[in-house]
């Protein structure tokens, strides 16, 4: 059994049918991606699976339980978390606050200790538990953005765009710090732009194009295939 | 002399508009409306609290209590029959919606309390204090509606910045659909603001019942609108802002009143109003918002 299974998922957006069909699977351990262009329906799938969004048809399951119809606030409690496009950190909450919430639904005791964890993995957070998370530079709000969804200490943790509008060399320290993670057993379902990027890290890879899966393989075979290269790779 | 009477006077008024404020500024922080049917929990709270005095023959704490507690479930019902469903709809719907509310509410207390005013009993039964040999008289009232306001704050403030809920609270008007993802759940999040912003307006009417001791269906109706005025006066979504606002436009209708004149000083409020939000449109310790991106 895998960890997430989505089989045949159809997701609108009021007449736009934004998902077509998408099945794929998570196995535990895994960093799995997800690569496409824009409007492909990477987005639309991560949200579907974390609740935001409702499926027309089509199943989820998260180690064998069905999420459709699970409220979004339900599924941190189930041990998935999602790190959202845009970060979406909460700009008037401190650093630790934000953290804080992460956390939301567990013991303080307990969030206490994963938040030490999360600041040893991220010391910058750590010098600036104190400041306003809308006054971080780009890169220290992903990092707060992973952070806190960390803090819920999830099973499987879903990164949509993690790497979005930052400096390369910030990049490749996000793809570096999921490969930490993934390593330290947390398993990664990776929605990402930068399909290289993605691909070299991840055990296994899906390509959508306009809502369907068009290929489906080893992050390294994805990576050496042609028309993935011609398409997403430059050439 | 007068001077100082009037202050006392004014922040006394100021301090009723802050405690309802508070509940106009936390509602439109989270729920992004604006609750008109606030004003009119007001007068609920009033005629609760005069029906156990006075019907009822309980001491004024309890009143207060239950006018507390009855305000706290109006708010939550009036929260999930009228607001909740349309939490999807156009700003217009809820806002007419909201003043459909204000009527039905007014409507039903004049079908149950009849339209006669009642003489609202204070809840504070202490004599004037006289200072300065008889020359400035303070009612116990304006000190308890000061106290009232100071200690309401203070346990906002802390609720708001120490506690997790609060700290959720904070989050759910930033950021609903993150806030969510953090396992918060924002439906009762609103619930609960719509239950303290309530009990919050429970406290005020009678405060305000017990310094103007008239009690009509309509009571709830000018405060109410005054103090979205002292809201959107201290910057709409500020908790601090709403005190500020409420206190300054207390202090300013009493001068208006007592220096220019009666008739207009609700004119001169609104006028004071008009020009803050010319020079500074988001109130005055409101935040301009800024889209980052």
């Amino acid at each position: 059994m895998s960890m997430l299974e989505v089989h045949d998922l159809h997701v609108y957006y009021g007449s736009i049918h934004a998902v077509k069909g998408v099945s794929f699977n998570v196995e535990a351990g895994e960093i799995v991606t997800l690569i496409g262009a824009n409007g492909a329906g990477k987005s639309t799938t991560l949200n579907t699976v974390s609740g935001i969004l409702r499926p027309r048809t089509g199943t989820i399951e998260f180690e064998g339980e069905s999420l459709v119809g699970v409220p979004a606030h339900k599924m941190v409690s189930r041990g998935i978390a999602l790190c959202p496009e845009g970060r979406r950190v909460f700009g008037n909450l401190t650093v630790r606050e934000n953290l804080e919430m992460g956390a939301f639904t567990r013991p303080d005791d307990e969030a206490r200790e994963t938040r030490r964890e999360v600041y040893e993995r991220f010391p910058r957070l750590k010098e600036r538990r104190n400041q306003l998370a809308a006054t971080l530079s780009g890169g220290e709000q992903q990092m707060l953005a992973m952070g806190r969804a960390l803090m819920s200490k999830p099973k499987l943790l879903m990164l949509d765009e993690p790497s979005m509008g930052l400096a390369p060399i910030l990049v490749q320290e996000i793809f570096d710090i999921i490969k930490a993670l993934n390593e330290d057993g947390t398993t990664v379902l990776l929605v990402e732009q930068n399909a290289s990027k993605a691909l070299a890290i991840a055990d296994r890879g899906y390509v959508l194009e306009v809502g369907r899966v068009s290929k489906e393989g080893t992050g390294k075979d994805l990576l050496h295939d042609d028309d993935v290269r011609k398409a997403y790779l430059g050439g | 002399m007068g001077f100082l009477t009037n202050l006392i006077n004014g922040i006394s008024l100021g301090s009723v508009y802050a405690i309802i404020a508070l509940g106009y500024t936390m509602v439109y922080g989270i729920a992004k409306m604006l609750n008109f049917a606030h004003g009119d929990v007001i007068m609920v709270g009033g005629y609760i609290c005069f029906c156990c005095m006075q019907y009822l023959g309980l001491p004024p704490i309890v009143g207060i209590l239950l006018a507390v507690v009855g305000c706290t479930c109006l708010g939550v019902v009036i929260e999930r029959l009228a607001y909740k469903p349309l939490r999807e709809a156009p700003s217009l719907a809820v806002l007419i919606t909201a003043i459909g509310m204000s009527y039905f509410l007014q409507n039903s207390a004049l079908l149950i309390w009849k339209s006669d005013p009642k003489v609202f009993p204070s809840v504070v039964s202490l004599p004037n204090i006289t200072l300065f040999g008889g020359q400035l008289v303070v009612s116990p009232i304006s000190i308890v509606t000061v106290l009232a306001c100071v200690v309401v704050m203070v346990c906002l403030t802390l609720f708001t910045q120490r506690t997790k809920m609060g700290k959720a609270m904070r989050a759910c008007s930033e950021d609903k659909a993150a806030a969510q993802l953090m396992g918060i759940d924002v439906n009762a999040t609103i619930s609960m603001v719509f239950a303290i912003g309530s009990g919050l307006a429970a406290i005020a009417g009678v405060l305000l019942c017990s310094a103007y001791p008239v009690l009509m269906p309509t009571t709830g109706s000018m405060p109410g609108i005054k103090a979205f005025t002292a809201a959107v006066f201290g910057g709409i979504g500020s908790i601090p802002g709403a005190a500020l606002g409420g206190i300054l436009l207390g202090v300013i209708e009493i001068f208006a009143r007592a220096y220019i004149g009666t008739q207009l000083a609700d004119a001169i409020v609104f006028a004071v109003l008009i020009v803050v939000l010319l020079v500074r449109p988001a109130g005055l310790l409101g935040k301009e918002m800024h889209e980052k991106v």
